[in-house]
């Protein structure tokens, strides 16, 4: 025999005529950030930007890994690397974590770092207009203050039209 | 080509971590050192040889969903075919012995890890397992108490003792003194460990094993490749897996009537009659100390409540007729999650290539290893190894 179901309404659901059980689990981690981000997360703090460069294929990764998934080779020296390039895409997001509506969109982008080769890191766009952002468009990091940073990607506020970076 | 093939081998052994806390490396930069030493030990270059890499991880260990998305690149499996087991690591070896049998790769990566030192509410994510319908993750006790209901029904039905339950876990730290990677090893005795605080009646604190970190990377090769790639091959003879019902109040606490399916499916593949006498050595799960004894007799190594009395006249002593966890156990390396079950694998295989230096057990040919996946299930897996030849 198959349980065929029944219909319940919202007002058996308000009524409790139908149990259900809540829960919320306490989920906490604390990460070890590791050699590779480790160092990047402490040079943020500095106003720079390191990764780690790939003998083999030359990349540079940012932000860093102490391995190359490609040559599967470990990598071999950390470098310095500019707080400006281009911008590889975008999107203008118009949704908040909750799924509500922003009024004043969110760019975000994936920027192509001047000596990096072909990798790129997220970040989000400020100092624009939405209509403004071109795939290609040459931008520059916008720090926090030195006191104000902690060692974490958000020490960059956001990267902004090169030229205009305040 | 695809073609059955019989035997499967274990060519390369790989591990790193094994201590309390890895706080200098992520876990992904622990998976990527304990592959290297493991390609290293195969001789292999895994970009071109490795045909398949299988990953066992739960997301709620590693505190990200859809956790399998970052496990391919520090194994060299980036664009190559990789998939996620969520479970005990031994289910990924079953895996990929199943894939080599079939024919289908020649060389398969199995990798598990733990990295148990990041989470932070460990507790919280054994208490999330247990089934919220039926109450008892909201009586809020601390999930240690599904072991001690299970342990006190073991003594109950088979006449074994708390006492004997004491004498596994001094056994097993003693065991890990001799062990490079164990982290608590230590000389206690029996009466010391009664002595400890109460977790959950009947069980004490220290029968009960601590997190460790560490990763474990394993090289499977086809025979054909074995036979030219290893020196000292460990043939995967015999699989078995099994899980009971979920149904904590309904199942019989007393037996791990798990372990006892998947032995007897992975005896029958290995031609095995009589375990106790044909086994050299065994790595079995013994997460808390009863846990050893259920399982020696779930696994046929003993008669049902003879296990206390062997354990206590020497007869799973390192040096006794068939050694039990030779290595220290979970209880003197630490518990490792998913990667528990590659670990007594790895520890089985250095005694069959009569590489365990130590620990080293005599004339070990064939060893048993089972895993158990831990609180609240009744699941696990058995896996028989032989060297030589």
């Amino acid at each position: 025999m198959v349980y065929s179901g029944i219909g319940i309404s919202p007002q058996d659901v308000a009524n409790s005529r139908y149990l259900t059980v809540p829960y919320s689990a306490n989920l906490r981690y604390r990460w070890s950030t590791g050699a590779a981000v480790g160092r990047f997360l402490a040079e943020l703090k500095n106003g720079k930007i390191v990764g780690r460069k790939c003998d083999k294929c030359k990349r540079v990764l940012v932000p860093p890994r102490m391995f190359c998934e490609r040559d599967f080779i470990q990598t071999s020296k950390w470098v310095y690397v500019q707080d400006a390039g281009i911008v590889d895409t975008y999107s203008i997001s118009y949704i908040a974590a909750d799924a509500s509506r922003l009024e004043k969109p969110l760019i975000v982008a994936v920027i192509r770092l001047d000596g990096t080769g072909e990798a790129g890191i997220l970040h989000i766009l400020g100092g624009i207009e939405p209509k403004d952002v071109m795939i290609g468009m040459r931008v520059k990091a916008v720090w926090k203050p030195k006191r104000r940073r902690v060692g974490a990607i958000t020490d960059i506020r956001y990267f902004a039209p090169a030229g205009d970076a305040k | 080509m695809i073609f059955m093939t019989d035997k499967v081998a274990i060519v390369g052994l790989g591990y790193s971590g094994f201590s309390p806390s890895t706080d200098r490396v992520s876990y992904k930069e622990m998976m990527f050192e304990a592959a290297v030493k493991a390609y290293r030990d195969a001789g292999i270059d895994a970009r071109k040889d490795v045909q398949s890499f299988i990953c066992c991880t739960e997301d709620f260990w590693e505190g990200n969903s859809i956790a399998d998305e970052y496990m391919p690149d520090q194994l060299g499996g980036a664009l190559r075919p990789v998939c996620t087991v969520a479970a005990d690591g031994l289910y990924g070896v079953i895996t990929a012995f199943m894939q080599i049998r079939a024919g289908l790769v020649d060389i398969a990566v199995v990798e598990s890890h733990s990295k148990l030192s990041d989470v932070v509410s460990k507790d919280d994510i054994a208490r999330f397992a247990i089934d919220p319908l039926f109450g008892v993750r909201n009586l809020d006790p601390n999930p240690s108490f599904l072991a001690g209901l299970e342990m006190n029904r073991f003594l109950h039905e088979t006449g074994n003792s708390r006492e004997s339950c004491a004498e596994v876990a001094s056994k097993n730290l003693k065991n890990a003194t001799s062990n490079p990677r164990a982290s608590y090893g230590s000389k206690k005795s029996p009466k010391e460990i009664l002595s400890s605080d109460v977790l959950a009646y009947p069980l004490t604190k220290l029968e009960a094993s601590k997190p460790a970190d560490g990763c474990v990377v394993l090289v499977l090769a086809s025979e054909s490749r074995a036979r030219s790639l290893a020196e000292q091959p460990v043939w995967i003879t015999g699989v078995g897996w099994c899980s009971e019902s979920p149904w904590i109040e309904g199942r019989d606490m007393s037996s791990a009537g798990y372990a006892s399916t998947s032995c007897r499916m992975a005896y029958k593949m290995a031609g095995i009659k009589d375990p106790g006498k044909e086994l050299d050595l065994a790595e079995i799960d013994d997460t808390f100390s009863y846990k050893e004894l259920q399982h020696m007799e779930a696994l046929d190594l003993c008669g049902r409540g003879e296990s206390g009395r062997l354990v206590e006249r020497g007869f799973t002593a390192r040096d006794g007729v068939l050694p039990v966890n030779p290595s220290g156990g979970s209880l003197g390396l630490g518990y490792m999650a998913e990667a528990t079950g590659l670990h007594r694998i790895l520890e089985a295989s250095l005694q069959l290539q009569g590489r365990a230096r130590k620990m080293q057990v005599k004339d070990a040919k064939r060893a048993l290893v089972q895993s158990w996946r831990g609180i609240p299930t009744a699941s696990g897996a058995v896996v028989v190894l032989e060297g030589g030849p």
